[in-house]
């Protein structure tokens, strides 16, 4: 139920100011409108998690790097 | 697909269940609250590269097997009522009432529709302005934000033919309640990490403290699952009990304010009935009242209902991690995913229904 699935902003909404914020987004080459309302700051090219068609968050790129960066090189280290 | 490949690499995999089995030295129960993690785990056969020590339980975090036998009755009530479209998630539409599911009353002529949003059930309203468009609005507080942006937007819109029956549950609570069972036997949790992205985890710091456990939140690819378990043995093994976030990448420290500030406009917390577990106080949303007029509860008179479930069930101590579903009777004979018995059985994220699919192995080599 509380699945989310990383998708890349690529172009957003003018649409109604009153409403909610909508932005377009590439679920790897599958593209689905989706509110960005609650996140104010995103741009086009930057990942966000998706439920529901809402943007949970932004994915930070650097961190998920960094991440795997970390635990390849755990697995390097000698027993 | 980016962010999601890496973190299913088979190499990591096995780097990260080696560095678990070298710092495991003795028994410890871990517990992920989340069905989503719960599929994960059972779909990549995670368990069985643990070491033995390590048991891993399924925790009440799959939102269509907790919503209580009462609400899905009032849901079916509803749905049979005249003038209604009944509009839900699709897992929930299977889950069986007291009697009967969402389906089969569907089947007996009720308009009743899965959606994928709850924005596509205000949009149906729209479109039906001479139906009642009611949205029966399960999930944890990764969904709260989205079906209370439903109702903000059917008030701006002013679509008066739009409502919600709010089943809402709330993670912290259930962990309290766990924790607080005199049989419980989790020492560790596995943290839900899209509940977490909304709702950050400063409120898992008094819960860690209060029952020394640690909380590690945790994202939903293997990799992810064996980091986080990695982290919470690590923990356990170093008599530490912090929370600690695995799933930086997405989960922030303050989680989403802006889509907590839509939570607290929309819903206030209130006691919730949890299947198979009982009432938890203050577990659950219910609609503001200032948005009483897109309450269903309040739209349509359904009170009154209080219902058994089957005996024979064993849903409840599976959810709080006290039992497996093998140790159930009904498992695999007169309870399957076709055949529900119990709600567990029902969601793909029902740790029954993951055991029952991805399980068979197992099951057949221990019996």
């Amino acid at each position: 139920m509380c699945l989310a699935v990383p998708g890349k902003v690529i172009s957003i909404d003018d649409g109604n100011p009153k409403g909610p914020k909508m932005a377009k987004c590439d679920f790897a080459g599958v593209i689905q409108n989706i509110c960005i309302d609650w996140l104010p700051e995103i741009k086009v090219g930057e990942y966000v998690m998706v439920h529901v068609g809402f943007a949970l968050n932004k994915i930070d790129e650097e961190d998920a790097e960094e991440t795997i960066r970390l635990l390849r090189q755990m697995g390097d280290l000698p027993e | 697909m980016k962010y999601l490949n890496e973190y299913r690499d088979a190499g990591l995999v096995k780097n990260l269940a080696r560095k678990i089995r070298e710092i495991t030295t003795r028994k410890w129960v871990i517990m992920e609250i989340c069905g989503g993690q719960t599929h994960t785990i059972m779909k990549y056969g995670l368990e069985e590269i643990l070491p033995a020590e390590l048991i891993i339980v399924h925790g009440p975090g799959c939102p269509v097997c907790v919503t209580s036998l009462e609400m899905i009755d009032k849901a079916i009530q509803i749905s049979r009522r005249e003038n209604v479209i009944l509009t839900s998630f699709g897992d929930m539409l299977r889950v069986p009432g007291s009697k009967e599911d969402l389906l089969s009353v569907k089947a007996a002529g009720a308009d009743v529709r899965m959606v994928y949003s709850p924005m596509d059930a205000l949009s149906l309203a729209e479109k039906n302005p001479d139906k009642k468009v009611v949205f029966f609005a399960i999930g944890f507080e990764t969904t709260a934000p989205a079906n209370a942006m439903s109702v903000k937007e059917a008030k701006r819109r002013g679509i008066s033919n739009f409502s919600i029956l709010s089943s809402h549950v709330l993670v912290p609570p259930a962990i309290e309640a766990i924790l607080s069972s005199k049989n419980t036997r989790v020492q560790g949790f596995l943290a839900a990490g899209h509940v977490c992205t909304v709702m950050g985890y400063e409120e898992y710091l008094p819960l860690a403290e209060k029952f020394r456990v640690p909380i590690v939140v945790t994202g939903f690819e293997p990799v992810d699952i064996l980091e986080g378990i990695y982290l919470a043995v690590k923990q356990l093994e170093e008599d530490r009990f912090e929370v600690e976030n695995q799933y930086s990448r997405v989960v922030r420290k303050e989680g989403n304010i802006p889509a907590q500030k839509l939570l607290k406009d929309v819903f206030v917390t209130i006691d919730r009935k949890w299947r198979g577990i009982g009432t938890i106080p203050q577990s659950g949303y219910g609609l503001n009242p200032v948005y009483a007029d897109y309450d269903a509860e309040k739209l349509f008179d359904v009170s009154g209902l209080n219902l058994m479930e089957s005996p024979d069930c064993i849903a409840g101590e599976v959810l709080q991690g006290l039992k497996k579903p093998y140790d159930c009777q009904l498992f695999g004979k007169n309870c399957s995913p076709e055949h529900p018995v119990g709600a567990p059985m029902v969601s793909s994220e029902g740790a029954c229904a993951a055991y029952y699919r991805y399980g068979k192995k197992i099951l057949q080599h221990n019996s």
